[in-house]
């Protein structure tokens, strides 16, 4: 039965304020029921206040055959943090 | 003591432990994991409620029973489940119809009991409520899936709401007893929750192309100790363990 079953991302908001984190995958006949299977496989526990699912097969994801071109280049270009800076006493969080 | 109230507070707790219990046989033979966990969320929410209600009713009678007590120490005739909750699970078609009548049932009783002039049921109400609204909402679902469905997984739901309806007017029983509590605004009025119950479950069958039908020939009995067969065997099984040892502890 569970193969005849679209696969659905879980995403979870684990407090108001924060953002939507994947958690897991479930497996459901439609977006209802993932709802439902997202909210008692991934939420027994207290960790949400908030659900998204998205059908995997919805989601685009980058080739790991083209990770040299396209994150290696990044390695090298520390200066892109923003680490060189003297922070005024005053800001306290940056 | 209370009796009334003692008998009252038994039938909740004991109606939610032995659908509980018959949930928990799912685990392991659900049709997917994710369905598996489903069935345990609503059993454990159904045994926590139990706890509950038959450690106030153990409270009431103050002879020193607590809820474990009167799970396990009682037989099939002191339990005061209705029978529908005790049938066996047979395939999902049928434990989902079941699921459905039930919470139907259980959701407007305890929408009332919120408003009971007992405090205690009132809160253990409020917290069940909202267990309750979704497992109403978890059974419609699955009800209009299976009933809209494939021919067979039509054919399967409705077998599934036809093994039941015999024992629906036993959900609404109301003996001497309980008429004296809901006339101190205590129990909940059976009448206008049947009403409730029956047009959520009859909105649902609507969306699954299920007739709601007129009833057949009912049985009836759970609410005064006179259960089916079936009670005794899911008592066995449920308190070998308790009876065996019954000072055992972890």
């Amino acid at each position: 039965m569970s193969k005849d079953w679209p696969l659905w991302e879980v995403f979870i908001r684990a407090r108001g304020g924060l953002e939507h984190r994947h958690a897991g995958s479930v497996h459901a006949p439609d977006a209802e029921m993932a709802l439902h299977h997202a909210r008692d496989t991934y939420t027994r526990r207290m960790e949400g206040v908030s659900l998204w699912v998205v059908k995997s097969a919805d989601v685009v994801a980058s080739d790991p055959e083209q990770a040299g071109e396209l994150f290696e280049p990044a390695v090298s270009k520390i200066y892109r943090h923003p680490t060189f800076y003297d922070l005024p006493d005053a800001v306290k969080h940056m | 003591m209370n009796k009334h109230l003692f008998d009252y507070c038994l039938a909740l707790g004991d109606d939610s432990l032995i659908l509980g219990q018959r949930l928990c046989e799912w685990s392991g033979h659900a049709p997917t994991i994710e369905v598996d966990l489903s069935l345990s969320n609503l059993a454990l929410d159904l045994i926590g409620q139990a706890t509950l209600f038959l450690g106030y009713a153990g409270e009431i009678e103050g002879k020193g029973r607590d809820a474990d007590k009167l799970a396990f120490h009682r037989d099939a005739e002191q339990f005061r489940n209705c029978l529908v909750v005790e049938q066996p699970n047979g395939d999902f078609g049928q434990t989902m119809a079941r699921q459905l009548i039930y919470s139907s049932y259980q959701l407007a009783l305890l929408e009332r009991l919120v408003e009971s002039a007992d405090t205690r049921i009132a809160e253990i109400a409020a917290k069940a409520v909202k267990e309750v609204r979704y497992h109403v909402e978890l059974a419609s679902d699955w009800v209009i899936r299976l009933g809209a469905g494939t021919e067979e997984s039509h054919a399967r739901m409705s077998e599934g709401m036809d093994f039941f309806w015999r024992y629906y007017d036993d959900l609404f029983a109301t003996d001497e007893s309980e008429r004296a509590l809901i006339a101190e605004g205590i129990a909940a009025d059976k009448q206008l929750v049947r009403e409730e119950a029956s047009a959520t479950i009859h909105a649902t069958l609507d969306k699954a192309g299920i007739a709601f039908p007129e009833l057949p020939w009912q049985i009836g009995g759970g609410r005064t100790g006179r259960h089916t067969e079936h009670l005794s065997l899911i008592l066995a099984e449920m308190q070998v363990l308790p009876r065996a040892h019954p000072e055992a502890s972890w």
